[in-house]
């Protein structure tokens, strides 16, 4: 397996965010997390790469314990993407010098493989027309398929997605989700927390439905959509569906 | 109109004046950069007791008028020739309002990106080269040729101390030409007047360069 994730947990301020967080992830797979505002999704993806530390449990990434003492954590943080729902790009720099950051300052790459690389990334997510623009110039369906591509660029074993279309709207949104349906078809490991429903069925290996920092109920799509065991996880999706 | 002779004779002294007022502009806004940075860097990733001591340090440089401290660093035990008291003092001066400047620069770079820089693997030293750095520079250009502009006229302060600025310069001709204080004050108005006007085109043209598109432009 790729990354195993023991018995997680978080508090703030006393308040009990990841109450005992436990699962697996095969490389290759595309598991998308739901769950209630407030359940705990961002913070147990924020806690795997330690942007916020647990207060318990153990990571491994790639055989490699994350959480033992003395362990590189840079190292590990290049070797998981991650997206943000507000996208953070550098706003200094132009979509190349973004997407070349990674290879560049991070694995020291020469600039020369640096921008072949990031050229490459940029194609993939279909902005190669904007290789000089800044990101203060684009739209935020442009500057998330940029950060994907930034993340892409580190060429990381996994790519975690924190709600990374909350910001748009449905047009733009559609943008983003087929770029990273492109991912999942190419068999890069995804971790997506998301409320798009309709992502998570059909793009989804799996689905963690997640509440009150634990992990409810998990299982494939069909098995969540169509006939879930917990009460909860079918009132949720019920919710949800009214929506959509 | 003898003044205006006497003026026109003694441009070569004007011109010394200058060249010293510029050479404390530059020792002055050099050391409160360097102390700024510190004071700003201190103050934002410092720890609680670093914060506390650089809040300190830059609150009683702010309290403290620069003719008073001044006078301190010059009367101190040490002999400081008058230039290099009035480099200190005015230096220690600026140093604080620079701190600010940079501080807020600082600040105001989206903590998103650090966090970014942070979830990409950057570590710290790379993050405030690469990321801080480029982004503090432009952020704070605008505030720094505002200090800039204000030191260079606080150099005439340097007069009280004996450094033969564009002040002590005019000085002594009022001394040997009786009456004709307000047309001299007027010329010196004028000489200083060209050296901001100059100084801050320059620097607003360097913010022209170092504007990133999409952003907002100085109009002006």
């Amino acid at each position: 397996m790729l990354l195993k994730v023991d018995n997680l947990h978080k508090s703030f301020d006393n308040l009990l965010i990841l109450n005992g967080i436990s699962f697996e992830l095969e490389k290759g797979e595309a598991t998308v997390v739901i769950g209630p505002s407030g359940s705990g999704k961002s913070t147990m993806l924020r806690c795997i790469n330690c942007l916020t530390p647990p207060d318990r449990g153990r990571i491994w990434l790639d055989g490699i314990e994350l959480t033992a003492p003395g362990t590189n954590m840079n190292d590990a943080r290049s070797r998981m993407g991650f997206v943000f729902q507000d996208f953070n790009l550098f706003t200094h720099l132009t979509v190349l010098d973004n997407v070349r950051f990674g290879p560049l300052r991070v694995n020291l790459k020469s600039k020369k493989e640096a921008t072949r690389i990031a050229l490459e990334e940029i194609e993939r997510v279909g902005m190669s027309n904007k290789l000089d623009a800044y990101p203060a110039q684009l739209s935020g369906g442009q500057q998330q398929r940029i950060s994907i591509a930034r993340a892409l660029a580190l060429k990381p074993q996994l790519i975690m997605f924190d709600e990374p279309t909350s910001a748009l709207d449905p047009e733009l949104t559609h943008e983003v989700l087929s770029v990273m349906s492109g991912l999942a078809k190419d068999g890069m490991t995804l971790l997506v927390v998301t409320h798009e429903m309709g992502f998570a069925r059909s793009v989804a290996d799996r689905i963690i439905f997640l509440e009150q920092g634990s992990i409810l109920e998990e299982g494939p799509p069909e098995k969540m959509f169509t006939a879930p065991e917990n009460e909860r996880t079918r009132s949720f999706l019920q919710k949800i569906s009214q929506l959509d | 109109m003898d003044i205006v002779q006497t003026l026109i004779g003694e441009l070569p002294q004007f011109g010394k004046g200058v060249l010293v007022a510029l050479e404390l502009l530059i020792g002055l806004m050099s050391l409160g950069m360097v102390l700024g940075l510190i004071l700003a860097a201190l103050e934002v990733f410092g720890n609680k007791p670093l914060r506390l001591v650089a809040g300190w340090i830059r609150k009683l440089l702010w309290a403290v008028p620069q003719l008073v401290l001044l006078s301190i660093v010059f009367y101190l035990p040490f002999n400081l020739n008058p230039m290099v008291a009035a480099i200190c003092a005015l230096g220690l001066c600026s140093a604080a309002f620079q701190s600010q400047i940079f501080r807020g620069a600082i600040l105001s770079i989206q903590p998103g990106q650090l966090e970014a820089s942070k979830a990409m693997g950057l570590g710290q030293f790379r993050t405030v080269i690469h990321v801080i750095l480029p982004q503090m520079v432009r952020l704070s250009i605008g505030g720094w040729t505002n200090e800039l502009a204000s030191e260079l006229k606080d150099t005439s302060l340097a007069y009280v101390v004996g450094v033969m600025e564009i002040m002590r310069q005019g000085k002594s001709i009022i001394s040997y030409t009786f009456g004709n204080a307000l047309v001299v004050y007027f010329f010196i108005a004028c000489i200083y007047f060209c050296m901001t006007r100059t100084s801050t085109y320059i620097f607003y043209r360097i913010e022209d360069k170092l504007w990133v598109p999409g952003f907002k432009k100085r109009r002006d």
